[in-house]
Formats: structure tokens, sequence, C-alpha cells
């Protein structure tokens, strides 16, 4: 199975051993407590725990239908779990709303780019930053006053976050004429326009060549590195999981089978069996 | 030049300039660079501040006269700051090209025994780190962007913000120190090295001075009547000669403003928003541009593609008349079509490759298709040619407004001598000469003769008007048996300008006549073969239809009909040719990687053809071994036709078309 060759070079010589101290990982700030999930008669999850850490990159992995997006989906409230509890830092929710998970710091992205096709990259950056914006919509209809101060300091922020991702040349082109890789990337761009806590990725290296993996390799881990986002990702690429996350849980059929580090995860007899195939 | 007052003859280094500059028109913007999706700007007093900061930073980490510092990264305003801050010290910025490779890049650093780096980013100071381990004597790496550094634990890395405080320090407690390094500069002190990509061995370190980079700048200036309020956009590498010209040493002559992308993807946007006035590229930048429109327009709506179709015909009927101001050629109505065509079709397609103000562009460095060259001048942007080399500053030939012409590069400029060699090497002395080679006196004497000719390496002539015109490189050149020069590479060029030919390699060298043989496109063939319904097997077949051989004569015939018109080149025009059964491939060694013709293996390789072309034969038989893809070998076997072409009687004084 794909133990492929790393599809991202290692972080810079510098990067190794400053890693783990620079980036302080601190208290539990995610954690979710025996929930379960069904649909009907399906179960999507079943007395699934595990917690994330601040500022860590927490990979969730599995097969297809093991339930990972659904975990998301649970944790930014798109679903509400029959069983179980979540706890976002140290307050406690039986359910979570999507409006209320975005005002308390968790942005995401989505499987199927979930963007505004025929806006400009520009626009799609700025609506990600529509919670920050303090004026009522009549000003910001009117562009007047307060509201064109605050346009400008947005329009600011996005612009480091254009910088940061690269992003310069397609600045003012729609995002439906962009290629899927780069596509992609303003969804991580919108998504960090929140300046969220937590970041959900849900496959965003998927449907990518092994380059336009590697650059979004190295922004993710930038992201959690210049920001100390908190990172929660699901991947399939399992070169990736293992060389960017720092904590692994393990998903089949809706129960978590692992959890610890790459390392740990590699070796656990029930999660080579489920996933990774017989190791050669 | 033409600064009234006469503080030229003071400034006769780069940081004097630079300190005219700020106190002649210190308000006035030195230099502009895109960054977070705004334009910023430093006015020449500023940028002065910034330099004497810089300067005297790299002072506080013991940066001495006559020492080297190499910058690498894209164009940004630091990073020449970088340079002038060198220069002010009296040391030797060493520009790298920021997409070599770090074994390239050692071999620079360690001939030119570089200590001090100034670079643009991560990426860059990645590169230098790994050298770092086999060149210890790189003591200090200075970074512009500090994204991704921040954990590196390396006490040799420094920010450029952290460079200038230690500069202002400095600068507080030895305040005459400063100047007083500006005062001890010569203006025959080594400016700066660039270093020659070499196709052949190591690169070579060109030594500039001040004088030779500052005379070649007005001489520019002056031809052209560049000013102080022209705009150009830096994005070609600065380690490149015609970058270090353009946006730094003209423009500290000048005192224009050099504007810096926000990235390399971006240039077709900031060259739309900066609307620069003057504009230099190769070749190659042109016709990526030209692709662009092409591509974009076929997308067109259909009433908009025939507007544009309608309206390039007439550019390309009067356009360059009009240009070079020939109206009296240019009927009334031509006129009037060509004026509703401007509003149209070519002000806006100006506008939208970033045009709309250019006064002057540039491009040399390689042939230029004549359907390439013609379009720009046709829809208005004044496209000139220019010929030198980084050991002349780039200031040999250059051609004046209105006196273009295609296939020559222009008169010698003012203040430029040209030779032409026996064996019909072009030989220059200009006042852009190098001083040297670094630490390579060998090949110095090798390119300058003991009476201080450069030697080119390029073979040309002078035309009827006085315009040098190049043919090939030297050593290629040869005779044909009468005397006439055999230029095959002019040849060859020529050739490939149709889009049908793909390959040519011209013999003629010691016999009698010219001859060649032609590959020709299989995409392009190809296509005009379906339109007239032959039905082909592949290139073999393809080639030796007569059908193919009658569209290749043509093409020869204006080849012919063209050589024809030049009095040195006339006799060598195509008496016979053939099609190859097989495209030139560099897997079989017939082409370099590069894609250039190994004329001596390939008519090693087909003496038989080669024979046949010169004994008159009407077709050859051969058989040849080809290498597959996978490496198997197997073997090709076919029968060649060979056709004559029709020549056209050199015309001695004929008036230039």
């Amino acid at each position: 199975m794909s133990a492929s060759p790393h599809p991202n070079p290692p972080p810079p010589a510098a990067g190794e051993g400053a890693h783990n101290g620079a980036r302080r990982i601190g208290d539990v700030l995610l954690s979710v407590e025996n929930i379960s999930l069904a649909f009907g008669g399906v179960k999507a999850l079943t007395d699934i725990s595990f917690d994330v850490r601040e500022h860590e990159i927490r990979a969730i992995i599995g097969p297809n239908g093991a339930g990972k997006s659904s975990m998301l989906n649970c944790i930014n409230g798109v679903y509400t779990p029959q069983q179980g509890r979540i706890r976002f830092d140290g307050q406690t929710f039986t359910s979570m709303a999507p409006h209320k998970a975005a005002t308390m710091g968790i942005a995401r992205t989505f499987q199927n780019i979930a963007l505004f096709k025929g806006m400009s990259v520009l626009d799609n950056l700025m609506t990600g930053r529509n919670l920050k914006m303090r004026s009522n919509l009549l000003a910001q209809a009117f562009y007047v006053g307060p509201n064109r101060r605050e346009e400008l300091e947005q329009r600011e922020k996005v612009e480091h976050i254009i910088d940061f991702l690269q992003i310069e040349s397609v600045r003012k082109t729609p995002v439906g004429r962009l290629p899927y890789g780069v596509q992609k990337r303003v969804e991580l761009g919108r998504a960090l326009a929140a300046e969220p806590r937590l970041l959900l990725l849900d496959e965003p290296m998927a449907g990518m060549n092994i380059e336009e993996k590697q650059d979004m390799c190295r922004f993710v881990l930038d992201v959690n590195d210049e920001f100390g986002t908190t990172i929660v990702l699901i991947e399939h690429d399992m070169g990736v999981v293992m060389d960017i996350s720092d904590r692994v849980v393990v998903l089949d059929y809706g129960k978590k089978i692992g959890d610890g580090t790459p390392d740990d995860v590699r070796n656990n007899k029930a999660v080579i069996d489920a996933y990774l195939g017989v190791s050669h | 030049m033409s600064q009234p007052g006469g503080t030229d003859a003071v400034a006769d280094t780069f940081p004097r300039l630079l300190q005219h500059h700020a106190a002649v028109r210190g308000d006035r913007t030195a230099i502009r660079e895109k960054d977070l999706g705004i334009w910023l700007s430093w006015t020449w007093r500023e940028v002065a501040d910034e330099v004497r900061a810089a300067a005297c930073g790299l002072a506080a980490l013991g940066f001495k006269r006559g020492m080297t510092l190499a910058v690498v990264g894209d164009n940004r305003p630091r990073l020449y700051w970088s340079m002038a801050a060198t220069q002010a010290l009296g040391g030797i910025p060493v520009p790298l090209y920021q997409d070599a490779i770090a074994q390239e890049m050692l071999f620079v650093l360690e001939n030119a025994e570089v200590e001090f780096a100034v670079v643009e980013d991560q990426e860059q100071v990645d590169k230098l780190l790994e050298i770092r381990a086999k060149y210890p004597r790189l003591k200090h790496i200075i970074y512009d962007d500090a994204r991704g550094l921040r954990n590196y634990p390396n006490p040799e890395l420094l920010s450029f913000d952290r460079l200038q405080e230690l500069g202002r320090e400095h600068d507080r407690a030895h305040p005459g120190f400063y100047q007083g390094e500006i005062d001890r500069g010569q203006h025959d002190d080594t400016a700066v090295m660039l270093y020659t990509s070499g196709t052949t061995g190591n690169p070579k370190g060109v030594c500039h001075t001040h004088s030779s980079l500052i005379a070649a700048a007005r001489g520019d200036i002056a031809f052209d009547g560049f000013t102080a309020q022209d705009e150009v956009l830096s994005y070609l590498p600065m380690a490149w000669v015609g970058d270090h010209l353009f946006s730094y040493a003209q423009a500290l002559v000048a005192g224009f403003c050099v504007n810096c992308p926000e990235s390399s993807e971006t240039v077709p946007i900031d060259l739309r928003e900066i609307g620069p006035t003057y504009y230099f590229a190769p070749p190659r930048v042109f016709e990526n541009l030209l692709t662009t429109v092409m591509i974009r327009m076929e997308d067109a709506a259909r009433f908009k593609q025939r507007l544009f179709h309608y309206f390039m015909a007439v550019a390309k009927r009067c356009g360059a008349k009009i240009m070079d101001g020939r109206t009296a050629e240019v009927s009334l109505g031509d006129r009037l079509q060509y004026f509703i065509g401007d509003l149209l079709v070519y002000g806006p397609l100006r506008n939208v490759l970033g045009m709309s103000r250019i006064r002057v562009a540039y491009t040399g460095g390689a042939a230029i298709g004549p359907d390439l060259f013609d379009f720009y001048r046709s829809i208005g942007v004044n496209l000139k040619q220019l010929y030198g080399q980084t050991e002349t500053g780039v200031y040999v030939c250059k051609q004046p407004n209105g006196k273009v012409k295609l296939d020559t590069v222009g008169p010698p400029l003012p203040g430029v001598e040209i030779r032409i060699a026996d064996n019909g090497e072009v030989q220059v002395k200009s006042p852009g000469m190098l001083k040297e080679y670094y630490k390579r006196p060998d090949a110095t004497a090798e390119s300058i003769t003991p009476d201080g000719w450069f030697m080119t390496g390029d073979a040309g002539f002078f035309d009827r008007d006085g315009d040098l015109k190049i043919i090939d490189r030297a050593k290629d050149v040869g005779k044909l048996k009468d005397g006439t020069l055999f230029a095959p590479q002019y040849i060859e060029n020529k050739l490939k300008f149709f889009p049908h030919i793909k390959e040519a390699v011209a013999f003629g060298h010691d016999r009698e006549m010219c001859t060649a043989f032609i590959n020709v496109d299989l995409g392009s063939v190809g296509n005009w073969a379906e339109r007239r319904g032959i039905a082909y097997s592949g290139y073999t077949d393809l080639a030796q239809r007569d059908a193919v051989y009658d569209l290749v004569q043509e093409c020869v015939e204006k080849v012919n009909r063209d050589l024809a018109t030049d009095a040195q080149l006339g006799n060598s025009q195509i008496r016979r040719f053939l099609v190859l059964h097989k495209e030139l491939d560099a897997d079989d060694g017939e082409l370099t990687r590069t894609r250039k013709v190994r004329r001596g293996f390939i008519a090693e390789r087909y003496a038989q053809l080669v024979n046949a072309l010169f004994a008159g034969d009407t077709h050859c038989e051969i058989e040849g071994q080809i290498k597959f893809e996978d490496g198997r070998t197997g073997t090709i076997r076919a029968d060649v036709k060979i056709r004559d072409a029709k020549t056209f009687p050199v015309v001695e004084a004929r008036k230039a078309a």
C-alpha cells in the first residue's frame, strides 16, 4: 500500500530540532467524548473519544466510509451526535451549531470545494472575514464612514493571507477559472481569513499532484507554525500524514482503532490490518 | 547628458550618483514595490537613507573595501539597495541567478571569495546554508523576507531590518564614516561582477568599472532621450547584465523610476498597472505575450474576432510604415482605417499588454521572428533591436527610431568602434567594455586583442546602410569555394521562421554551393495535410510526399529571394534541398539537449545524403539506425527525394525593402 515515498521534502534542517519546541504544544483545546452518530440504522460513529491539544496538527485517517468527515461535521455542528459531548476551550456542548462553532473560532474547508465560483479570489477571502466585521449590513452596502476604514483593515488582513498562500497573481480572477489545486488553496485561505483557533481540513490534498501536495503540506505546516493554529486534518496520503502530523486518530467502520504518534500508529497491529495493509 | 549644472563630472560612481539624485530630486519616486496588493514607493532621499543604513550595517559586521557581496533573489528594492550599499563601501556586488541550484552557486561564491550574502527569502537561505557546509567562508547571510525563518537557530542569519538597525547605530557612533567611504571611491574601481553563464566550462566573472557602466548608460540615455520621468519594470534576473543596466545603472544615471513586481507570476498584471515607458525583453517574452493574446482572441465572440482580424490585416499593411513616420507611402484610406483600428483594437490591445505608454521597447539576445517583430511594431509599439554582450555593457549597436530593420541590429552607437576581422568576426571597442575576467587573465587575454578590441565571437558584416548584421557564431561561419560567406545558422534560422519547418541543417563550407536538410513540423504540416485530405501514415511517409516538397520548396525559394538581396551572402542561396525521412532527435545525438543542431555529427551520419545532394542525384536510398525511447535500436530505410530550388540573381544595389 501507499507507504509511499515522502511527498514533501523534510522541513529545513533548522526546523528539525526546533519543531516541537517552538510550537509549544499546549493544553487540550478540543476534546470529543464518547460521540456516537447514526443515520437511521447506519452507525456512522460509535463511542469515539479523542482530544486535540493547542497548536498541534492532529490527523484523522481511515478507509473510505470510516466516519472521518462525519467526525468533522460533528465538531463544527453540521451534524448533531445522538450521544456524547464536545468540549471546546473549556466549554461543554452536547450539540454545536455551525454559526456558534464559527464564532468560537472553528473554521473548516470541505472535501468538495465550497467557494463562490463566480466571485474573485479576493472577494471569496473577504467573505471569510465577515464575522470580524462590526458595522451593519446597511453601512456595508454604502461603504461609508467607519465602514470604509473597517473594510480597509479587513482587506489588509486578507492581503496578508494572499501573500502567505502566494496567490497574488490570481487575486482578481474568478475562482471558477482557477485550476483545482489553486482553488483548494483559496479555500484554505478563506478558512484562515476567519483567524481560527481550530482549523478543520477535510482532505486538503485530495486529487492533487505531487508538487501541489508538497506546496499544500508546506502551507499547512506554515499556518501551524506562523499563526499557532491548531489543525485537525483528514488525509488519505499516508506519506503526508506521517510527515506533518503530531498525533493520529485511526477510524474504521465508525470505531476508533488507534490513537497516537505516527510511529505508534504505523506499528499498531489493528491499524495495519484495517488500513495500511500488510507491511512488507 | 542633458543635466544642467554639470554635477555629472563629480558623480562618477554609483554611490555619488545616488547622492546626486537625493539632492536634486529628493522627493521624486525612485523605486516602487508592490506588497500586499499596494504599490509602495520610496523617494530618492529615502533610498539614499536606506542605502546608508545598510552600508553602515555591513561595515559594522566587518565588511571591508574590496570585499564581495552576493545578491540572490527576485527583483526587490532591498536587493538593489544592497548593491548600492556594497559599492558605497568600495565593495563589489555579485548578483547570482536566483534559480541556480546550490552546486552552481557554490562555484561562483568560491570563485568570488564571497563572505557576505543578501538574499530574498527562505528558499535562498536554505540554499546558502546548504552551501555553507562546503564553503565555511560565507560568514553572513542577510535576508529580506523573514517568512519561515523565525525558528532558524543559525547565528550567521540576520534580517535586513536588523542590518539597518546595526547600521544606524554604527552611523551615530562614526558620523563621518559613510561619507568618507563614498569619497574614497574611484571611478575605475570595479563596480559589479556579472557571471556569464558560460556554455562551455565554468562561468567567468565579468568585472565592470563604475566608469564603463556609467558611460554605457549615458550613451543609451542620450541615444533614446530617457529622462527622470521614465518608468521601467524590473523583472528580469538581477544577475543578467540587461537588468543590471536597465534597472540599476541607467536608473541611477537618468534618475528614472524602477518598479519591482509583486512576484514573478504577477508580472503581466503589474506591467499593466505601471505602464512602463521603456521596456526590454528577450524575444521569448514577446512571443509568450503574443501567444496569450492569440489564445484569448480564440475565445472571444465572433464579432470581436472578425474585428480583430480585419484591423490586424490593416496594421500589417501599413502599421510599421506609420510607426516609422513614412506616412507618405500609406494611402489616405489606409491611414483612416489605421486610425479607427487604433481606437478599436490596437489601443485596447496595447493596454492589455501593459504597453500603452511605451516610448521605446528593446529586444535582443536572440533572433526574433519577422511575424513577431512586425506584430508589435504594427500595433504601435516602438520595438527595436539592440546588440551587445555582458562584456561590452550591452553597448554596441542599437536601432535608431524610424530606421528599424528586421535582420540588422542598427549602426554602432556613439563612441563605439567596430571592425570585422578576416574570419568575419565582429570586434568591438566600446565605452562599456569590461575591465577583466575575475582571476582569469588567460580568458581576458583570449577575448581582448593586444590593441584593445573585444572579440565577440559573432560573425557579421555591415550592410549598405551601415547597419551591423549578425549572422552566426564566428566559429561556425565558413566559405563557399567561390569565397562567399557561408553562415549556416543564419540560413537555418531564416528557414525555421516558417511554421512548416521545424529544423534545418545547411551545408556548404568548402563546396561549390549551399544545400540543406529540412525537417518539417509534424504538427503544422500534418494539420495542413489533413485540411487537404492527404492521408499519411507517419512522419516518414508525410515527409516524402510531393505536395510537402512543393510546400517546402516555396519556403526555400522565399529564403533564397531574401538572401539574394544581400551582396555578401547572395551566392549562398540554397541550390538543392531534401526533406529528411526522420525527425532529428536529441536521443540520437543529432540535436543538443537545448535543441541546437549538431551540424558536424549530422553531416557524418548522413554522409550518403550529403554526397547525393552535391552530386546532383534526384533521390537517394538510405538506411540508418535509430534509437527508440526505451533504448532499443532499430533500422529505418527510406528513399529520400532531392529537389533543386530556384535561385535569384544577387541584387547589388537594391533599395531597402
